[in-house]
């Protein structure tokens, strides 16, 4: 026994080494796989305290940009609202609508931190489970979809960016209906990559990509980028086109959050119908 | 010893928030990201116990993953790091022998040997900050290349942050 504990002391410091090294590995594998590290990430409240404290510094270089994009819709909403239309026949009259219901609600909120650089790119915003943010909840901004809640804390949330190496997002051309998968390579922010388009479907260089409603976390229609370069893959049978994006990702600082409110119906439905 | 403390756990600070508030947000070619807060362990002083050197390069780590949502691997590398740096100082030869308690530096120890002791420290620490952050080996040269771009930025950092501030403390 006496040999083996010397040898422990002896090289504590190599033993040292390997017992920091696996709480390091520890934590890898905890953000890797399993969505719950609440403490360690960005959204916990010291680290969120101090990125909101540093962006109200910052936020003022913005402000000319935010306030022009506010504007512009703004005046998009103004254009929908009723008193924007002419009444032109006086013999209609309200009646409670049935046939729509209100399925998906937004919240704003503001972006505290926020990387591009990275493999792996995640934002943190100012709104948390107080405001009714839960997991899996999708983020939007007024260009395009951003991202899909990933932590929750009381008043602030992390999101895992569309700029991350695992995200998958279901998106469609917008001429001619067919669906694919956007992912993104790590190169450049500007650029994701959409797979998964059979090579019969005739595609040009700048059709609209828009979202395409398949998955429950954002509503169809939500612009993502145009087509700027596309090819095949390998076995010829599926495109991979670049898609350039709408949103400038170095550069936002006001998003909407996306509440679906039917999501745990759909859930429930679809989880019987996979359990048959 | 109590000045030399306090010394580096202001430096300790002081790298934490310049890195996360600054350099992160600092981005060369899309894909460039210096990471000047590993200078902190490059500098901590010649006679420093290995525990300590091991320790505090695991806070340092932490302190940086929790900010920038990167699980452990600012963590993993800064450890393998720190484990390596009084292997690095032997390996790289110089005439004079450190004195007990001064700290590496341009002002101490030369240009010369300073450059390749940070040159070996910064290349580990970088290659296997972006292969874990990567977490595969199916573009292994290309995740090489990004890595070693990074140390080259981080080395110029690293050097200038020498002449700016660490040359007129020691005078």
């Amino acid at each position: 026994m006496r040999p083996l504990i010397q040898f422990f002391i002896r090289n504590y410091n190599f033993f040292l080494f390997l017992l920091l090294e696996f709480f390091a590995f520890l934590l890898i594998f905890q953000n890797n796989y399993y969505q719950q590290s609440a403490f360690f990430n960005a959204s916990n409240a010291i680290s969120g305290g101090i990125y909101s404290y540093y962006s109200g510094f910052t936020d003022y270089l913005s402000l000319k940009k935010v306030n022009k994009t506010l504007a512009d819709e703004n005046s998009n909403l103004l254009n929908l609202q009723k008193s924007s239309f002419i009444k032109t026949n006086n013999k209609t009259f309200i009646v409670n609508d049935t046939l729509y219901q209100q399925q998906y609600t937004y919240l704003s909120a503001k972006v505290i931190s926020n990387t591009t650089n990275r493999i792996n790119n995640y934002l943190t915003l100012n709104k948390g489970s107080k405001q009714g943010i839960k997991k899996n909840m999708g983020v939007i901004s007024p260009q395009g979809i951003v991202g899909i809640v990933k932590d929750v804390s009381e008043n602030f949330c992390t999101v895992t960016s569309l700029l991350h190496s695992k995200s998958k997002i279901s998106a469609k051309i917008k001429k001619n209906d067919y669906v694919g998968t956007i992912v993104w390579n790590g190169d450049d922010y500007r650029i994701v990559t959409m797979k998964d388009v059979p090579t019969h479907v005739k595609i040009y260089i700048g059709d609209t990509i828009i979202s395409s409603g398949y998955s429950m976390m954002f509503p169809e229609g939500i612009s993502i980028g145009t087509i700027y370069l596309y090819g095949t893959n390998k076995g010829k049978d599926f495109y991979e086109i670049k898609v350039k994006l709408f949103n400038d990702f170095n550069n936002i600082s006001y998003v909407y959050i996306v509440n679906n409110l039917m999501k745990d119906e759909l859930n429930e439905l679809e989880k019987r119908s996979q359990n048959e | 010893m109590n000045n030399n403390l306090l010394k580096n756990i202001i430096r300790f600070i002081g790298l934490v928030l310049l890195q996360i508030l600054v350099f992160n947000n600092i981005e060369v070619f899309s894909f460039i990201t210096p990471f000047i807060y590993i200078l902190f362990i490059i500098m901590l002083p010649f006679d420093t116990p290995k525990w300590v050197i091991l320790v505090s390069g695991f806070m340092m780590g932490m302190c940086v993953d929790i900010f920038s949502n990167t699980g452990g691997i600012h963590t993993a590398s800064t450890v393998l790091m720190a484990y390596i740096s009084p292997w690095a100082q032997k390996v790289v030869s110089s005439k004079q022998d450190p004195e007990a308690g001064t700290q590496p530096g341009i002002k101490t120890m030369g240009f010369r040997w300073f450059f390749f002791y940070t040159l070996i420290l910064t290349t580990v620490h970088h290659i296997c900050l972006f292969y874990l952050e990567i977490f595969s080996l199916t573009d292994f040269f290309g995740t090489l290349k990004h890595a070693l771009y990074n140390v080259a930025f981080t080395m110029v950092f690293i050097i200038i942050s020498q002449y700016l501030f660490i040359g007129r403390k020691t005078e």
